[in-house]
């Protein structure tokens, strides 16, 4: 292997370093796939929208002399409102039926949304500049964007409060018994209808707290949703629904291995690279399951 | 009988006739064509073996690949011609256009279904949404790599070989009309053939119950990966035609297009009605009506239009119109309907 990322340790732990940091964003996208896909049972891929969506928020923030950091505190609010918006008129219709249904319907939602941000914002790739600095590692050869370790730290922060919240209050029990048994759940006095629109409000807030993040540390463009809303797919299915620390974990693996994709391919093949891995995780799970005569589902 | 032979002589002569009758809109025309045999092809895949994909792009998209490269790579070297200015310096006779064109066509047709065929077996165990993402990601992937491939031109695009002076200026509307038409003509055939078959009745149980199938003694996998190739070539036909009608071929916005073709065909099929022989028809006829309309008198908003679209049909109608009219008329379709079990159903509900 003659790849000059492993003829130099300090590019291979850079790479590392950012595809950690990188996949910790990536896990919070997929913790609010993860929550909707399993109290709702939707597969929503307008979720990378949604995340561009928010990043944008920050990013008007910052063009009218606000500091985007805000982003992180305005736009999972506004986030929220769209997202019961977006429950109201169209998810509350698909919830019980197929999924096909539901990934077409959502479909329909992120093409809607690219076009509307496409008129509204231009289709200009833009960063919001928070002008954190970077910080420098092992003699100046490992470089850091200090924005990159500041996003990394508010996904967390986000991450544990929204565990400590399902846990601990009302809400966050309703969801958690609807997630088991929406029927007996309605028996019991939950109101189903509202406990749906609050879980897609909370995914969308996830969306617009991550999409700050991005607009902070990396640029954001109209039509780059589907790349996030397939790696929180992807993210999930390897980690399974319920399961938050592997969650994080495939999170963070999904972001060494774009990193070093990234080096390897080129960069023209990033993109191609994550799809394809989907489709090669899918295959190798449907060969490991056929041995037992199963199938996913 | 009968009513059928007028049905079909009419509209056979109709296909014939038009691109005399409306010679302004000859492409439109044949992109009519195409737009309908992918969505008889998506509708083998998705609406009568139940396995609904979006990855019916990547056979299309290969398939316009194929032919463009087979017909320049015949007569001319191809790296040099999409290195860029190739199709000035190099041109093609009328004959070697035509012999290109025809030889491209059938490996455009071979390649993607033998393409499917390798593929098939793993990617067919997988079911429902868990096929659909897959296919999903299966079509990107494929716009995402061939956009970084040099020899067909990566970021560029690629220029078909350019329709050969003849007398006529006619001409090259009309022979690529003829050729979409041929081939919607021969693909709506041999799916009308197939459907009259056994084979359709298989296609049929596994989308009803795929694991019943299998127990009743079906090797379902096989007539799964068949179903497959058939759409698979009937795909690649219609991309290597609108490759030639278009001339320019590029990696995500004009062959590998999930984000237009291919969810184009999942809503044509739908619109008219899954798991029928004229639903896709009639719906990718009203959807080209639509679409043209919309294009022409709101350019720009021409995707808000379709995204609201989409909801509105999945939502709304997704028995689609044959659907419809078979809740309407079920007598026409063959079914007998009991009037007093009929109406004590309805009370019921």
């Amino acid at each position: 292997m003659d790849f000059l990322i492993f003829q130099v340790p300090m590019l291979t732990l850079q790479a590392v370093l950012d595809g950690l940091l990188l996949g910790i964003l990536f896990a919070l996208i997929a913790y609010g796939m993860a929550l909707q896909w399993g109290v709702m049972n939707i597969i929503n891929i307008a979720q990378g929208d949604l995340v561009i969506l928010g990043g944008y928020i920050a990013y008007f923030m910052y063009l009218y002399g606000i500091h985007p950091a805000w982003g992180v505190i305005v736009s999972p609010i506004i986030m929220y409102f769209v997202g019961v918006v977006i429950y109201k008129l169209v998810i509350n219709k698909v919830v019980d039926r197929d999924l096909f249904i539901s990934i077409l319907a959502t479909f329909g939602i992120s093409i809607l949304f690219m076009q509307l941000m496409n008129f509204a914002f231009g289709a200009d790739v833009v960063l919001a500049n928070s002008g954190y600095g970077t910080t420098m590692l092992f003699d100046n050869s490992v470089t850091l964007p200090n924005s990159k370790i500041f996003s990394a730290f508010i996904s967390i922060v986000f991450a544990i409060g929204l565990v400590i919240y399902m846990k601990k209050s009302k809400l966050g029990r309703a969801i958690r018994a609807t997630a088991q048994n929406a029927r007996a759940a309605k028996i019991l006095g939950v109101d189903t209808e509202k406990v749906y629109a609050a879980t897609f409000g909370i995914n969308a807030a996830l969306c617009g707290v991550a999409g700050a993040l991005i607009s902070i540390t990396f640029t954001i463009h109209p039509y780059m949703g589907l790349p996030y809303t397939i790696r929180s797919f992807m993210i999930v299915i390897v980690a399974g629904l319920g399961n938050l620390p592997g969650v994080a974990m495939s999170g963070m693996g999904l972001g060494v291995f774009e990193e070093f994709a990234d080096y390897i391919l080129g960069t023209e093949f990033r993109i191609g690279s994550v799809f394809l891995l989907l489709v090669l995780i899918l295959v190798y799970r449907r060969f490991k399951l056929s041995r037992k005569r199963e199938y996913l589902k | 009988m009968n009513k059928n032979i007028v049905l079909y002589g009419a509209i056979l002569i109709f296909g014939i006739a038009a691109p005399f009758i409306f010679p302004a809109f000859k492409v439109q025309l044949s992109i009519l064509c195409i737009l309908i045999i992918l969505a008889i092809t998506w509708n083998v895949q998705g609406g009568e073996m139940g396995y609904n994909t979006f990855g019916n792009i990547l056979f299309y998209g290969l398939g316009m690949y194929l032919c463009a490269s087979v017909q320049v790579g015949m007569f001319f070297p191809l790296g040099e011609w999409t290195e860029g200015g190739g199709e000035k310096t190099f041109v093609h006779t009328p004959a070697q256009f035509f012999q290109g064109f025809a030889v491209g066509l059938a490996v455009a047709a071979v390649v993607p279904a033998i393409v499917a065929g390798l593929i098939g077996y793993s990617i067919l165990g997988l079911r429902g949404h868990y096929f659909a993402i897959c296919t999903l990601g299966l079509g990107v992937a494929a716009g995402e790599i061939s956009g970084g491939i040099e020899i067909i031109g990566a970021g560029q695009g690629f220029t078909t070989p350019p329709f050969p002076n003849v007398d006529r200026l006619e001409a090259r509307g009309e022979f690529f009309y003829f050729c979409s038409f041929i081939v919607l003509v021969f693909t709506f055939l041999a799916v009308k053939a197939i459907y009259s078959t056994r084979f359709k009745l298989v296609l049929n149980a596994i989308r009803d119950n795929e694991d019943k199938a299998e127990a009743m003694g079906i090797q379902t996998m096989k007539y799964k990966i068949i179903g497959w190739m058939i759409s698979a070539f009937f795909c690649g036909l219609a991309g290597g035609i609108m490759g030639g009608l278009v001339g320019y071929i590029d990696s995500t916005d004009v062959a590998f297009d999930g984000r237009e073709m291919g969810v184009f065909m999942v809503l044509m099929a739908i619109l008219g009605g899954k798991g029928t022989l004229w639903g896709p028809v009639i719906g990718a006829t009203l959807f080209h009506i639509f679409k043209e309309g919309f294009w022409t008198f709101f350019l720009g908003w021409q995707y808000v239009a379709l995204g609201v679209l989409i909801v509105v049909i999945v939502i709304y109608f997704p028995e689609g119109i044959m659907g419809w009219l078979r809740e309407k008329y079920p007598e026409r379709f063959g079914e007998v309907v009991d009037e007093a079990d009929r109406k004590a159903q309805v009370t019921l509900k």
